[in-house]
Parts: C-alpha cells; structure tokens; sequence
C-alpha cells in the first residue's frame, strides 16, 4: 500500500501510519463530528476536511512538523494533504486505508462513551437540548443523590420534579404514615394511601413517574444520632422539616459535612425559600441565630397552610437542586426569597455570613469575610 | 412615611393588616412609632429592650444587625421587613 512517490506528500498504509504515530507524528482525523464520535485515533485532533485550512495555522503553527492525517479511507485526507502542501507543509503523510484497520492492527483507539442510553436520550430529550445541561449534565443527573427530609408538603414537589427529570437516587426521611388531612396539599400521596407509610406511598408514585429513579427509604425522625449517616451519601439536602430542633440539627451537621442544604418553609399564604452553601454563603444559623419562642412559630397543623404554598416553594426548592448539582446559574445562595401568596408578590433579602456563627463562623472556619454585626440598641 | 411589613405571625397584633406606615428616621424611631399604634407588637418583637435575636429586621433588603442595628436610618420611602423564623415546613 506504501506509495513512495515523490510528490508533496506521502501515502503510507495502516502498519506505517501506527509506527508512525507512535515515533511522534501527529494525527489529525479529517472526517466529520459524528465520524469522530463513533470512535477515533487515541490523540488524534479532529479537523474535519471543511475547515483544514482555516485551522491548520493554530493546530500546527510548525510547517516542518510530522503530520498524519487520516480519514475514514483516505481520499478526504490526501485532499487536505494537498492543500497543507500548497500552505507550505513539508512533512505530511496520508493514511491511504479503511481507518476501522487502525484498531484491529493494534493502533490506539478511542472509544466513544455513552453518556445516556437511546431510551435515556428519549425520555430527557427536552432537558438534554438546554444548553446547559446537554447530555453531560443529563448523566450529572442520573448520577445525582439528593435527599429529602420530609416526604410531606415540600417533599411532594420536590421529589415528583426530581423524579421526573431523572434524578438517579432520591432519598426520603419520613416516619409519618399518610393521613386524610394531608391529602389537600401532599401530592406525593392520594386518597387510597391513607394509612400507608409516607415513604412506601413516596416510593410507589416515583416509581410510577420515573422506574429508573432509585428511592431509598429511611423510616425515621432525623435528630442529633442519625444526622451525619443519613446525610453523608447524598449531593444535596432539601429541607421540608416541620420544626426549628430538627432545621438545627440538620444545620449543623450539613456544616460539619459540608452538604449544601435547600430550605423551604411555608406558613398559610407565605413561603420562605433560600440555599444553604457551607462555607461559601450564610448557614441557618447566621440567619437566625436564635429559635422563637413557640407561640411565635407555630406548626402547619396549629396555623394552616394553602395547599398551592408547598406547591410554589418546593418547586423554587427543586429549582435549587438542578443548578448546585449541575453547577450553573446562581442560586438563593446568600438571598432569602419570600413569596406572599395573598398579594402575589416575591421580595428578596440579604443574608450575610455571621463570623460569630458556633456553625461556621471565625471559630471554625478562620477566613469569614462579612463585617461583624453591629451591637443592637436599646430600642 | 415609610413602610413595615408585618410577618403573618404578628398580623394579630396589628389587627390583621400585612403593612403598617409610620414616620421615623431610624429604624429605632420606626418600631416605637410602630408599638405606639400596636402596642402589643413591642412584646413580640423585643425582648429586656432589645430587639429580639429570632426577628430579623431589614431595610429594604439589608439586615440591619449588618448595618446600623436600630440607628440604620430609614428613608421615607423605605420599606422596613421584620422577619421571625418560620417554623414550618411541613413533613
């Protein structure tokens, strides 16, 4: 197959070119993206035929340097080898072979990975399309952990979104089991799961949205003893817990872990949504340093609560959980957003990193920058 | 006049209204304007003379304790957010 001819460059055949490319000639694959994606030449850069002499100069700036190009068969390539030759290159070699000999006769070769199955790619075609998320972040999904405390009001939004989207493990810490009275806003459960488990019914509405959904199941109250085991295999964290105990035990163990916690908490026409960043932005602790007084905060159960509101926070809750474990855009990181369901209305505040924090403050974590808090005034 | 937002919370102290507008040039004016129209606020929202730990304060949107504390001067048209954590969620 060698062609020795002495025109401006030379023809070579499979067992040369792998010599070749192993003494240092670099190769360059002169076929199309989806030729490439099927499989390439281990180092090769791709430069399909199109573009060969408008790139050359930034791929090879050196008209000396040992090129070998290839293609699927070779005529694409001794083109391109033409055309470099008119550019002023002076060692160029085509491959004049089928280019599926390179593998078979030992020649290093590159594999195309599988991101998403064909299934996948059907199912996640909508969110694949984004930009910023692709199949890439599509497989970041898949391979996703996020834990959810409270398989109840923010739950149920949550976890049928994230199901949906193809979330791989979803993880739910409840130990209530379904009652009439949450049938109204808890859209995880309907009217024949009365009684039943709230993470068995959970599991069975997942499981019916997205098979391919992992749902882990932990039937118990999180508290100070289980905090870190139960957290510590997961991505994200989202908060729909009923009581500030548990929002500080979460807290501080999710400092210690540094897992990054979405809170959400609703009282009858108002919601409060915000991330918790360890480390990066303020914990719930530099927010409220203090809990109230119960008469102050009273529970879902006391107070009420619109059925829409968990809707409408766990859905901004959700909407964290995409961006930290897909890491784009910017979440409610150092911002408590606040909606008003009777007034239709959002308002956002700051919230700033407190460095006299006992969860992440100066004593633990030296390099808090926010200015420390003014001393309060008699008022 | 400048705007408070009353948390739904506190709204029975206000008698149900979600905003009150009072005069004041700092936010230490505001909240005893405030206690003078709902006097039953004052007890909620500080405690020995302070304001509380668990209410949060803000004008516009900036946490007072990271400004001025009481002194933060308010503008007329400013809008004060007192903010007491929200217990629930809801499992």
């Amino acid at each position: 197959m060698t062609n020795e001819s002495t025109g401006p460059f030379r023809e070579v055949g499979t067992d040369e070119a792998i010599a070749l490319a192993r003494e240092g000639h670099r190769v360059i694959d002169v076929r199309e993206q989806s030729e490439w994606d099927a499989g390439h030449v281990a180092g090769a850069t791709l430069v399909p035929l199109g573009e060969v002499v408008e790139r050359i100069r930034e791929i090879a700036p050196d008209p000396e340097a040992p090129l070998l190009l290839h293609c699927a068969v070779g005529g694409r390539s001794g083109r391109a080898a033409g055309w470099l030759a008119e550019l002023g290159y002076t060692n160029l070699v085509s491959l004049r072979a089928p280019i599926t000999q390179w593998k078979e006769r030992g020649g290093g070769w590159e594999e195309p990975v599988q991101l998403l199955s064909p299934q996948q790619q059907r199912r996640y075609a909508r969110q694949v399309l984004i930009p910023e998320i692709g199949q890439e972040g599509q497989r970041t999904l898949l391979d996703g952990k996020v834990l959810l405390i409270g398989a109840g009001g923010l739950g149920s939004p949550v976890a049928l979104y994230l199901a949906a989207s193809g979330i791989g493990t979803i993880g739910l810490v409840d130990d209530d089991v379904v009652d009439e009275s949450n049938l109204q806003r808890q859209i995880l459960h309907g009217a024949d799961r009365i009684g039943m488990r709230k993470v068995d019914s959970a599991e069975l509405t997942l499981r019916g949205i997205n098979p391919e959904t992992t749902v882990v199941k932990h039937v118990e109250r999180l508290g100070p003893d289980n905090v870190e085991r139960l957290i510590a295999d997961y991505d994200v964290i989202v908060d729909g817990t009923d009581n500030f105990d548990t929002r500080y035990v979460l807290n501080d163990a999710a400092v210690r872990l540094r897992k990054p916690v979405v809170h959400g908490s609703i009282y009858r026409w108002d919601g409060q949504v915000t991330t918790f960043v360890p480390f990066e932005g303020p914990c719930y602790r530099c927010m409220y340093p203090t809990q109230p007084p119960a008469e102050l905060a009273p529970a879902c159960s006391v107070a009420g609560v619109l059925g829409v509101l968990p809707g409408i926070a766990g859905v901004l809750q959700a909407n964290e959980v995409f961006k930290l474990l897909l890491g784009v855009g910017d979440t409610l990181s150092g911002r408590l957003l606040m909606f008003d369901a009777m007034g239709t209305t959002f308002d956002e505040v700051r919230i700033w990193r407190d460095p006299a924090c006992p969860a992440c403050g100066a004593s633990v974590a030296p390099s808090v920058t926010s200015e420390r808090p003014a001393q309060p005034a008699a008022v | 006049m400048s705007t408070v937002r009353i948390p739904p919370v506190l709204r029975e102290n206000t008698g149900g209204s979600r905003t009150v507008e009072v005069g004041g040039g700092t936010v230490s004016q505001v909240l005893n304007e405030l206690f003078s129209q709902h006097p039953s606020l004052r007890d909620r929202v500080t405690t020995d003379g302070q304001l509380s730990e668990f209410i949060n304060v803000y004008v516009n949107d900036r946490d007072v304790r990271y400004r001025e504390g009481l002194d933060t001067t308010v503008g007329p048209d400013d809008t004060i957010i007192l903010l007491p954590a929200m217990a629930g969620g809801e499992r």
